[in-house]
């Protein structure tokens, strides 16, 4: 048991937090916020010629082997800077599937794009009545000559108005909630019977609607066993919490780091509101939380690959369970702590806060994960 | 980084376990489970087991009876014997004045005391807290004059954990008056035998006896009972109490009462419905068994962390494992009671309707553990660590 990273890891922390303090600050991130495209093309060059982009592919596919580990180090560096770039829909989370479900032929082609920075990915998945229900797709994709043909809608597919392809989900055969007969395709946004309806959400960020009517895909588009992709599904949306915990310990140490700093400054009543015992007692609480965050975060980490596909989500569920509660308190008493300037839209904080708010809203809230436990064998069986 | 233990880790663990199993009575076991008190003669015949293994004191030095095991191979120890569950060693000796004495004390005093206090020869208590000295130890009144050889010791402590039993009882007592505060404070060893100890019993809120006043009048301690140096004793009180921090976690203990509590909710009761079929009973279990896994990757992180420090210097982001440790007994004990229902009515655990063997007396523990969060430095006071040691306000 050790939780040092290693040098590499050390170098490529080093580079990755010097790379977003140089050239993402508050300011910039404003601009990057306000401009139409709503994220940095240049910003992204940048990841790519960092190597970021290609990190956690494996180097026969045009990687560079990266682990969950790195992952870790730069979500939590993007989640610092509130990165708006989509590194988690594109390099972890459509990463992810490519990695477990497509063939090396598609890999061949598609990484080295991915990692160049010229192929922008959007994992298509969640649909209105499925609310975080994994299984529950009810798209159909029904098998013609040569393909197939899609037909339904997705909702809520953060970067899938500016991906230039999506990852769909797609059901060939089942019932809408089971697990099984769950197909992913690689479609061209550009296709026939494909509209985007982009919308932007309340972290600076976009998402869309994709409608898909009769959307044809060529079989060579086709990522693994199109009745038999669930597996590989969960598998991708399990790295996708464990990158988002960490994006969101990157923000919430952000947030402290900016109360804290705040309250040795802030003078009233002729002294510092840091000497105040409420203010520090709950700054201390703070601290907890973000300790017992990134610890469930690195808990993540560990559990993306274990092979037991319960333990795994149940590791997962705990890990996004404890990034809810920690990030809600302490996005909430940042904003308490600074007082009406938190309330601003010109100061950073309060986009931090609304970052960690939306990040309990992605793959599953509080509620949701709780469920999910209570549903399960426990978390604490004898190791 | 190295997540998750290594095959060496896991197969020392599997060691302990299979130790405990053939070592342990299954009434000591089940008594602990069911949340009931161990006796002395019990505590004392477990840690001559464990002395004749070798594993009474694992964290000292080797030269006295320590194992040599590094803070993870102990925290995985602890973890077993408290999940398992076994009794702990009286923590007075071998986590307070132990590591004092070895640490801090004369070649005298270590053979004269250490063998007998990882045996349990010796049992320890700790004469720290006073009526008006709580938190704010250093106010402490307690006086100790020098007379000849000997220091005479004049005052009263207060909330002294098991000082019925004890034999012998550490104490800090102020040999400078004229000094600031901190800096006026001796160390000292002393026989409860010694004329002029008298212990008072004080009944706690969940009916039991453990804590007591002791009080002193004209007591004449040998000269040579004096650990390290006169006036240093707040030194010493500081290390203590950081080794005290650090072992007040206790997730084994969190982590057995809620696969108990999973264990007894899963089974159907006497309304017919196992209470797990309550989606609020769940939520509740599940999210205490989130933050235990949350706190026990945290502990494994600040024992990871120690390796590259010194004893003695405690990582002040110790205080996250005792607040949070405190907070989780008191919250695992509190979900127990909520699930026992009206059983929890009955006081003594010998007593009440047919049927709820295991659920008698449950609201004890649950009124006993309010005192994890007073004791070893108030949950407040270690919020004030985090907030001027780790954040600087």
């Amino acid at each position: 048991m050790n939780f040092e990273f290693s040098e590499e890891q050390n170098l490529l922390k080093d580079s990755v937090d010097r790379a977003f303090a140089k050239s993402y600050g508050f300011e910039r991130r404003m601009q990057v916020l306000g401009s139409a495209p709503g994220w940095s093309r240049e910003a992204w060059t940048q990841m790519a010629d960092l190597g970021l982009l290609g990190l956690p592919f494996a180097a026969g596919d045009g990687g560079f082997d990266g682990g969950p580990v790195e992952t870790m180090i730069v979500m939590e560096a993007i989640g610092r800077a509130l990165a708006l770039e989509p590194y988690a829909q594109t390099v972890v989370l459509a990463g992810a599937v490519l990695r477990h479900g497509a063939s090396a032929a598609l890999r061949a082609h598609l990484v080295p794009q991915v990692a160049e920075g010229r192929l922008v990915l959007a994992f298509a998945h969640g649909e209105t009545q499925a609310r975080w229900a994994l299984s529950d797709v009810a798209t159909r994709a029904v098998r013609v000559d040569g393909g197939y043909r899609l037909t339904g809608r997705k909702v809520l597919v953060v970067a899938g108005g500016i991906a230039d392809r999506l990852v769909v989900s797609a059901r060939t055969a089942g019932g809408r909630t089971e697990a099984q007969g769950i197909g992913l395709f690689l479609v061209d946004p550009a296709s026939a019977g494909v509209s985007v309806t982009a919308y932007a959400t309340h972290d600076g960020r976009r998402a869309a609607d994709i409608g898909l009517d009769d959307v044809f895909v060529a079989d060579a588009d086709v990522i693994g066993d199109p009745a038999g992709a669930f597996p590989v599904i969960a598998r991708a949306v399990g790295e996708a919490i464990a990158a988002l915990c960490a994006e969101a310990v990157g923000a919430m140490d952000e947030a402290l780091a900016m109360t804290v700093d705040y309250l040795k400054t802030r003078t009233q009543f002729g002294v510092t509101i840091g000497s105040f015992q409420a203010l520090q007692h709950r700054a201390a609480d703070m601290f907890v939380a973000l300790e017992q965050a990134r610890s469930m975060a690195l808990y993540a980490v560990m559990s993306v690959a274990e092979p037991d596909a319960v333990r795994r989500a149940a590791a997962l569920s705990a890990a996004k369970v404890q990034i809810g509660i920690s990030g809600r308190f302490i996005g909430q008493q940042a904003i308490q702590l600074h007082g009406g300037i938190g309330m601003t839209m010109e100061y950073k904080v309060g986009h931090l806060f609304k970052r960690l708010t939306m990040i309990d809203k992605e793959f599953g809230d509080v509620d949701h994960h709780l469920a999910c436990l209570g549903e399960g064998p426990g978390l604490l069986e004898a190791s | 980084m190295q997540l998750g233990f290594t095959d060496e880790e896991i197969a020392f663990r599997g060691e302990v376990r299979h130790f405990l199993g053939s070592a342990l009575s299954e009434e000591a076991r089940r008594k602990l489970r069911e949340g009931r008190r161990l006796g002395k003669e019990e505590l004392v015949a477990w840690t001559r087991i464990l002395h004749a293994r070798g594993w009474a004191v694992p964290h000292w030095p080797l030269e006295w009876g320590g194992t040599g095991w590094d803070p993870i191979r102990q925290m995985i120890f602890r973890d077993e014997v408290q999940q398992f569950p076994a009794p702990e060693t009286l923590s007075f000796g071998t986590s307070m004045v132990g590591p004092v004495i070895y640490t801090f004390g004369s070649r005298a005093q270590k053979e004269r005391f250490l063998p007998r206090i990882a045996r349990l020869d010796d049992w320890w208590c700790q004469g720290f807290s006073e009526p008006g000295a709580g938190s704010d130890l250093a106010s402490l009144k307690t006086r100790a004059v020098r007379d000849g050889d000997h220091y005479v010791v004049n005052g009263q402590k207060a909330w002294t954990t098991l000082a019925q039993h004890a034999d012998w009882i550490f104490v800090l007592a102020r040999t400078d008056p004229s000094a600031r505060k901190q800096n006026g404070i001796s160390f000292l060893l002393v026989d409860m035998t010694t004329p002029g100890v008298t212990v008072r019993p004080v009944e706690t809120i969940d009916g039991g006896f453990e804590i007591n006043e002791v009080f002193f009048e004209d007591v004449r301690v040998p000269a040579e009972n004096l650990v390290g140096e006169e006036n240093k004793g707040w030194d010493y009180a500081k290390f203590l109490l950081g080794n005290e921090r650090n072992g007040q976690a206790r997730v084994g203990l969190s982590k057995a009462r809620a696969r108990r509590i999973r264990d007894l909710a899963t089974a159907p009761c006497d309304a017919g419905e196992p209470r797990m079929a309550d989606p609020v009973f769940r939520r509740r279990l599940a999210a205490l068994e989130v933050e235990i896994k949350a706190l026990e990757m945290t502990q494994l992180r600040v024992i990871a962390a120690e390796r590259g420090r010194g004893e003695g210097k405690p990582d002040p982001a110790s205080s996250i494992l005792k607040i949070r440790g405190s907070e989780l007994q008191q919250a695992t004990t509190e979900l127990l009671m909520d699930l026992i229902g009206p059983a929890a009515l009955v006081r003594h655990a010998d007593e009440g309707p047919q049927g709820h063997d295991w659920a008698r007396g449950g609201a004890s523990t649950y009124f006993n553990l309010r005192k994890l969060s007073i004791y070893g430095g108030s949950n407040e006071i270690q919020r004030t660590i985090i907030a001027k040691a780790i954040l600087g306000l």
